[in-house]
C-alpha cells in the first residue's frame, strides 16, 4: 500500500479533529469517508494530502513520512479534488486540466509532449474531450467536478482524494459522477454524506465521529442501524438486497 | 447551471491549433514575435513622445542625440536640443516606462495571488504610507535631509505595508482579510497625511505634496531611470519565475496546494516583491493609480489566462501605456503639467467601471 495513515491526531483551534484513525486502502479501492458535519472527514484528507501536519501519528507515502517529502514529488502521487474550488477568471477546460501538470513541469518549461498526452488522456477518461475549449463559467456544476477529476487524473496520482464530490449535483450526476470515480484505476478515498450512495459505489468504509473512526469494512458489514442511530442519531432500517449484495438505507420520521 | 442552458450561452473558443502539440513550436514562434513587436513599439513610442512638447525635436534629433550619446556617432547637434532629450525628455519617458512596467506587474501578481480582480499595489497600502512618509519628512522635517521625500516615502510604504499584513494575520490570514486590511490600511495612512497637511502646512508646501500624491514625473535625471528600471526588471525576473505557481492560483489556495505548490511561501516572498517594487517605484514618481488595476487586464483580453503570457505582456503594455500617458499629460495643458496619476485615473476610470459592470452581469 502507498498511502497510510497510522493513529493521525490534529489538534485544530484547541479542538481534537482528527483522534487516532488508522486509514490503510487497498491499492484500487474505493474507500468512503462517512460522518456527519464535523466529524473531521475533511481534516483526515488535508492529513492525507500532506498539506497539513498531524500532531500524533504519521501519514506514510511510499513507507515514508508524507511530511518529508517534498511538496512536488507528492503532488506527482496524491490528487485531490477539494470542496469550493470556483474561479472568477476565464480559463478553458484544457488549461484547468492542464493545471494537474504543474508538479511535472519543470521552472520555465512549457508543455511537453507527455503534458499534452496526459491532458488528453484526462479529458478523455472523464468525457469532457469535446469540451476542451469551453470557458469554465460556461460549464454546469457536474461538469466542473469532472473538469476537476480531469485536472487530478492529469497528476497521473495513484490517490485520489475527494472531498464531497456530490455537493450541489443533481441525482442523475451524483451517480455518474461516483460511477466515474469508482470505476477509474487509481485508489480513491471519497468523504461523502449520502450513506446509500456510499453503499453503492464504495468498497470499503470509514465511519468518523467526533474525530475518531468508530466503524470500518464493507457497506454491508459497518452500515447497520445500530451505527446509523449512534453516529448520526437518526432511525433508519438497512435491507440488504440479496440480487446485488448491496445494502439500502431508509430514514423513518423522527418520533416526537 | 443545467448543461442545456450552458451550452445555450455563447462561448470564446480558444483557437484549437493553439493547443495541439504539433503547433507548439509554432506556438513558441509567435509568442516570441508578439514580444520583439511589443519592445519594438516601446522603443518607437519612446522615439515619438520625446519630439512631443513645447520645444520642437524631431525624430531624426533624438536619433542624433540618443546614438551620440550611445559612442555610436558623433553628429553635431544643437546643445539645447540635446539638453531637452538627453537630460529631460528621455529619462522622463524611461521612468514612465519603468513605472507602467513594475505597477503594472504588481498589479497582474496581486490579482491572481488574492484572486481578486479589483486588487492593485495600493490595495496592500503601500502609497498611501507613501505620502505619509513623505510628508512627515517634507511639511515635519522629520529624519532632515539626509532622508529626503523618496526616502521617507519608501519608509513609510513598508510600514504601511507591515501594518497590513500583520492586520490580516489577527483577522484570519485568508485572501479576504488582506484586501479588508488594505482598505484599512489605506484609510489609516491617508488620514495621517491630510491630518499632517491641515495641521502644519503651509501652501507652498501643500502644493508640492499634492502633485507628488498624484504622481509626477517632473524632473527626473537618469538616477531616478537606473533605480526604477533596476527594480522594474528585477521585479519582471522574480515574477517569471513563479509562472507556475501564479496559474495555480487561479482556483484558490487548496487546489494550490495540491498540486505541489507552497502555498504560504509563495505568498509572502510574492506580497513582499510586490510592496518592496511599488515602495520603490512611488517613492521616485509618487503614487500612479490605476495603472496596476487596468493593464493586467488588458493583458488578459488579449492574451488569456497564462501567466507565461501574461506576466511579459503586462510589463512590456505598461511600459507602452505609461510613455503616452506621461507624453499626454505634459502636452494636455502646456507649459503647465498635468500630474500623471491624474491621466492614468482618466482613462483607467471608466475601464474599471466597465470591469465592474462586466463582472456584476456575470454573477
Amino acid at each position: 500500500m502507498s498511502l497510510h495513515a497510522d493513529r493521525v491526531s490534529w489538534r485544530r483551534g484547541g479542538a481534537l479533529v482528527v483522534d487516532g484513525v488508522t486509514l490503510a486502502p487497498q491499492p484500487g479501492q474505493t474507500v468512503g469517508l462517512l460522518g456527519p458535519n464535523g466529524s473531521g472527514k475533511s481534516s483526515l484528507l488535508r492529513l492525507l494530502q500532506g498539506v497539513s501536519r498531524p500532531d500524533a501519528g504519521t501519514v506514510l507515502l511510499d513507507d515514508e513520512p508524507i511530511q518529508a517529502q517534498g511538496r512536488r514529488a507528492v503532488a506527482r502521487r496524491v490528487a485531490a479534488v477539494t470542496q469550493h474550488a470556483e474561479t472568477d477568471t476565464d480559463i478553458t477546460v484544457h488549461d484547468v486540466v492542464r493545471l494537474g501538470r504543474t508538479p511535472h513541469r519543470s521552472l520555465f518549461g512549457g508543455g511537453s509532449a507527455a503534458d499534452e498526452t496526459a491532458i488528453r488522456a484526462a479529458l478523455d477518461r472523464v468525457g469532457l474531450t469535446d469540451k476542451a475549449d469551453r470557458l469554465w463559467r460556461t460549464l454546469s456544476g457536474g461538469e466542473r467536478q469532472r473538469a476537476h477529476i480531469a485536472r487530478a487524473l492529469a497528476q497521473e496520482p495513484r490517490e485520489l482524494l475527494l472531498d464531497e464530490p456530490t455537493n450541489h449535483l443533481d441525482i442523475r450526476h451524483q451517480l455518474d459522477l461516483l460511477h466515474l470515480v469508482s470505476t477509474l484505476e487509481v485508489t480513491s478515498i471519497v468523504a461523502i454524506h449520502d450513506l446509500n450512495l456510499a453503499a453503492m459505489f464504495c468498497d470499503a468504509v470509514l465511519v468518523l465521529d467526533r474525530g475518531r473512526a468508530v466503524a470500518a469494512g464493507t457497506p454491508a458489514q459497518v452500515l447497520t442501524p445500530q451505527l446509523i442511530r449512534e453516529v448520526y442519531e437518526v432511525e433508519a432500517e438497512v435491507t440488504h438486497d440479496p440480487a446485488t449484495g448491496r445494502v439500502a438505507v431508509s430514514y423513518l420520521v423522527p418520533a416526537r | 447551471m443545467p448543461a442545456d442552458l450552458a451550452a445555450r450561452r455563447p462561448v470564446r473558443a480558444a483557437a484549437p491549433s493553439l493547443e495541439h502539440p504539433s503547433g507548439r513550436g509554432r506556438r513558441i514562434a509567435l509568442m516570441a514575435g508578439l514580444l520583439v513587436a511589443g519592445v519594438l513599439v516601446f522603443l518607437a513610442s519612446v522615439g515619438t513622445a520625446i519630439t512631443l512638447g513645447p520645444a520642437d525635436v524631431s525624430l531624426v534629433n533624438v536619433r542624433d542625440v540618443v546614438t551620440n550619446h550611445l559612442g555610436l556617432t558623433q553628429i553635431p547637434v544643437r546643445v539645447s536640443e540635446d539638453a531637452i532629450v538627453w537630460q529631460e525628455r528621455l529619462p522622463r519617458a524611461l521612468v514612465a516606462a519603468s513605472c507602467g512596467a513594475g505597477l503594472g506587474l504588481c498589479g497582474a501578481i496581486l490579482q491572481s495571488l488574492l484572486r481578486n480582480p479589483l486588487a492593485d499595489p495600493f490595495i496592500l497600502g503601500v502609497s498611501s504610507g507613501a505620502s505619509t512618509g513623505a510628508v512627515l519628512v517634507g511639511v515635519l522635517g522629520l529624519g532632515g535631509a539626509a532622508v529626503g521625500l523618496s526616502g521617507g516615502a519608501f519608509v513609510g510604504a513598508l510600514l504601511a505595508f507591515g501594518f497590513v499584513l500583520l492586520l490580516a494575520r489577527y483577522s484570519g490570514a485568508g485572501t479576504g482579510s488582506i484586501v479588508l486590511a488594505g482598505v484599512a490600511g489605506t484609510q489609516l495612512f491617508s488620514a495621517l497625511t491630510s491630518l499632517v497637511i491641515f495641521a502644519f502646512a503651509d501652501s507652498d508646501e501643500t502644493r508640492g505634496v499634492m502633485f507628488w500624491l498624484l504622481g509626477s514625473l517632473e524632473g527626473m535625471r537618469w538616477d531616478d531611470v537606473r533605480l526604477t528600471a533596476a527594480v522594474a526588471a528585477l521585479g519582471t525576473g522574480i515574477a517569471l519565475c513563479f509562472l507556475r505557481a501564479l496559474d495555480a492560483f487561479a482556483f484558490g489556495e487548496d487546489v494550490a496546494a495540491s498540486l505541489g505548490i507552497h502555498v504560504t511561501r509563495t505568498r509572502v516572498i510574492l506580497l513582499v516583491l510586490t510592496a518592496l517594487l511599488t515602495a520603490a517605484l512611488v517613492s521616485v514618481a509618487g503614487a500612479i493609480g490605476f495603472v496596476g488595476l487596468v493593464l493586467p487586464h488588458a493583458a488578459r483580453l488579449m492574451f488569456g489566462q497564462r501567466h507565461s503570457r501574461i506576466i511579459p505582456a503586462t510589463a512590456v503594455l505598461g511600459a507602452i501605456f505609461m510613455v503616452w500617458v506621461d507624453a499626454a499629460s505634459r502636452v494636455a495643458f502646456a507649459p503647465t503639467p498635468l500630474p500623471v496619476g491624474v491621466g492614468t485615473a482618466l482613462v483607467g476610470v471608466p475601464v474599471f467601471v466597465l470591469l465592474l459592470v462586466r463582472r456584476g452581469r456575470r454573477a
